[in-house]
């Protein structure tokens, strides 16, 4: 037992000292996934704000003037100009310069003031649909907000509706997405590098050299995966402070709890590296699987996209994705505080599944090697 | 430079290409798989959004008000509550994401005249999904207020919209035509990124530097096979958008054809470019991955729009190729954009597509001696 751990202990030193000959992978090791958590978390982002938006008033008037002041100063719109012209609205829309259009006509304040109905036209460019949606929604609470004020100071509104959101009061988007791009990104990298990394000595032959030493197959195993690992949790904390540092996500929750999560979520990570490298005989051959099995793996992950709002048949493919389970720990440790007696069915999840592509994974290398 | 010479290059780069056939085959599984989640699992549009209802009232009023929740299509209610710390639970949880506590004296306060309180709950942590949510229930509160005002009190400001270019607002009109400049950066990467990194780590390259071929013209060779591959996907992929996912295209075909070659050549070049450079295929792999996929997949404006990013990523998604095509796409498919509107971004490929050539080329050079 114990010279089996030594010869592990032995095969995790080589990984490392052959991973770090090449200078600038120490850099893209520990400098990309910090990058890239920064880019996602500046880039990314469903907030809707600063939508370029363009006004054409024919009315004129103090109303009119005071409606169109309401919306530059919410920080939803930036009124980047007044047109003169219907076809102007219509030629800045089709070139892109402006999202969303707004027409106030003659008569808005004479109606107004004789507390007759009247209306304002919205141009919307429905290209980009989620920040139209979202865009729609703030014109109409400021319109709205402003016929209340004019109209109800003395009849009282039969409904007053007060509404809160938890967790993310302020629902700033990246406090949802942070914590999922740390999963994300974690993914990319151990994927990479572990099929890469075995792929390659493959290619190279060096495999067969370790074939011929007293190595069993599992302890090749293990010291081809446990670098990954430790490279792995630590830049989960390493990015874990930058994001919070950086963005002030909170970090509500136990992070020995979210450390140990890791440790769980890598064992289908590091098992899904090991089955590529069963099935690519060159590196071009694992980056692209491993490209093949990540674009789906995020996307159908609940990281941009609810899981709830897909058709039945790809929801329970979502079963099979252990980026699901650490997607919904990761948030709810970070925007929740949720523990263990709330988050135990996504870790026993994510436990079966580690337990079940690692299982499968090696019992392949085995079969490859022998 | 000699066509001759150019042409063995990309001859041998494409016996290369052919003896690895489950690269060939990934690289036209990948846009396939990717349209195929991208078109039918893949909804930007929020419903189904889980209710809890807990009603102290437990009267016509507010079962009439229930009703109208259910009505709209946006709300299943997943559980009527019976206490309020179920609404903790089941927030914490994730079992709904939103909760509706309609208090004791709402309906004798609607009928004696009085305004009478609801109070609404969001699970804020998917922002998106929340703020989308709070609109549907502004809209539906809105809606049952003026039902009860009976259209006493002022009439209001009525907003009157349309929305252009994608007036059903389909999610997926807006997505895939962005998807496209996606598929076709992560294959040029994927193909390219590795060519020229492997043969310096197999020790090819040694011998071809022994031959007569010029830089510029191995550059060529190798662009060439993957090239095809490239548009080969596009215009599948092209083909899949519009007649299998009936995203409209509205613009010119062939702007599209000449625009896309442009690009295509733009990102293999960059591909090659990373590989020269790193002459090592992991190095090369990591980099790639973060020169050229991220920069697509997150800073082209392809999902997440650029007007909503902080300044200082605004200017620097203005070197990103990827955002100029997507530009280009979107005005194509859904507005229909005459020519000229298209020429700005159009010139910038072209001169990105330049640059990295002449970049691979120095680089190159400087290898060798």
């Amino acid at each position: 037992m114990r010279k089996s751990i030594e010869r592990i202990k032995q095969m995790v030193i080589k990984e490392f000292i052959q991973i770090f000959r090449d200078k600038r992978m120490k850099a893209i090791v520990f400098f990309i996934p910090v990058m890239q958590t920064l880019v996602f978390g500046y880039a990314v982002t469903t907030d809707v704000n600063n939508v370029p938006t363009a006004v054409y008033d024919l009315d004129r008037s103090p109303a009119s003037r005071e409606l169109i002041r309401r919306f530059s100063s919410s920080g939803y719109f930036d009124v980047t100009f007044s047109a003169d012209s219907t076809s102007q609205l219509q030629d800045a829309l089709d070139r892109g310069s402006i999202t969303l259009a707004i027409q106030i006509n003659r008569g808005f304040s004479t109606d107004l003031k004789k507390r007759k109905p009247t209306a304002i036209q919205v141009l919307v460019d429905g290209t980009d649909s989620n920040t139209a949606m979202v865009a729609m929604d703030y014109v109409n609470r400021i319109v709205q907000k402003y016929g209340k004020e004019l109209s109800g100071a003395g009849v009282p509104q039969p409904l007053d509706v007060r509404s809160r959101a938890w967790y993310n009061p302020e629902l700033k988007s990246k406090n949802y997405n942070v914590p999922g791009v740390i999963a994300m990104v974690i993914m990319l990298t151990s994927l990479l590098l572990t099929s890469m990394a075995i792929v390659r000595e493959r290619e190279i032959g060096t495999m067969e050299q370790l074939m011929v030493t007293p190595l069993r197959p599992a302890e090749l195993i293990l010291g081809k995966t446990i670098p990954f690992a430790l490279i792995a949790i630590f830049d989960v904390v390493l990015v874990t402070v930058i994001a919070s540092l950086t963005f002030h996500i909170p970090i509500r929750g136990s992070l020995l709890l979210l450390l140990l999560c890791t440790v769980i979520y890598l064992l289908s990570v590091l098992g899904i590296g090991l089955f590529i490298s069963t099935i690519a005989k060159t590196l071009q051959q694992a980056m692209m699987a491993t490209f093949l099995y990540y674009m789906p793996a995020v996307l159908l992950s609940g990281f941009m996209f609810p899981i709830e709002n897909m058709p039945t048949v790809f929801q329970y493919v979502t079963y099979a994705n252990p980026l699901r389970y650490f997607l919904v720990i990761i948030r709810g440790i970070f925007l929740k505080g949720n523990g263990i007696t709330i988050l135990w069915p996504q870790m026993a999840g994510l436990l079966i599944l580690g337990i079940v592509v690692i299982t499968v994974s090696s019992l392949r290398f085995k079969k490859r090697l022998g | 430079m000699k066509f001759l010479r150019i042409k063995a290059i990309a001859k041998k780069e494409m016996l290369q290409v052919r003896r690895d056939p489950l690269s060939l085959a990934m690289a036209f599984l990948m846009p396939a798989l990717l349209l195929i989640i991208f078109g039918y699992a893949i909804t930007l549009d929020v419903n189904n959004l889980t209710t809890i209802v807990y009603d102290r009232d437990q009267s016509s009023r507010s079962r009439e008000f229930i009703t109208e929740l259910t009505a709209s299509e946006y709300f299943t209610i997943v559980r009527h509550a019976e206490t309020p710390r179920e609404i903790d639970r089941y927030l914490d949880k994730g079992m709904a994401r939103v909760a509706v506590s309609i208090p004791y004296a709402f309906s004798r306060d609607i009928n004696a005249g009085r305004t009478a309180q609801l109070q609404i709950i969001v699970d804020g942590s998917d922002s998106n999904t929340a703020t989308i949510a709070l609109g549907y229930l502004t809209a539906l509160t809105e809606r049952y207020s003026l039902k009860l005002s009976g259209g006493r009190g002022a009439p209001g400001i009525d907003t009157r919209v349309r929305v252009w270019y994608n007036p059903e607002l389909k999610s997926r009109n807006f997505i895939i035509p962005g998807l496209i400049a996606v598929i076709m950066v992560v294959i040029a990467a994927l193909l390219t990124s590795l060519t020229v990194a492997r043969e310096w780590e197999r020790g090819t390259m040694e011998q071809l530097i022994a031959t007569p071929v010029k830089p510029a013209e191995l550059v060529l060779g190798k662009l060439i096979p993957y090239f095809l591959i490239g548009y080969l996907d596009m215009a599948i992929t092209v083909v899949m958008a519009v007649f299998l996912f009936e995203v409209p295209l509205r613009g010119n075909i062939a702007v599209l054809a000449v625009i896309s070659a442009v690009f295509l050549f733009g990102g293999l070049g960059l591909g090659v470019l990373i590989s020269i450079v790193t002459k090592n295929q992991l190095v090369a792999s990591q980099i790639s991955m973060v020169a050229t996929f991220l920069p697509a997949f997150l800073l082209s404006g392809f999902m997440y729009a650029i007007s909503n990013m902080p300044p200082l990523l605004q200017a620097v998604t203005r070197i990103v190729p990827a955002r100029y095509f997507v530009a280009v796409l979107k005005s194509i498919f859904l507005k229909g954009s005459p020519l000229r509107l298209l020429v700005p971004n159009a010139i910038f490929l072209l001169i990105f597509g330049l640059l990295t050539f002449v970049a691979a080329n120095r680089k190159f050079k400087k290898k060798i001696e």
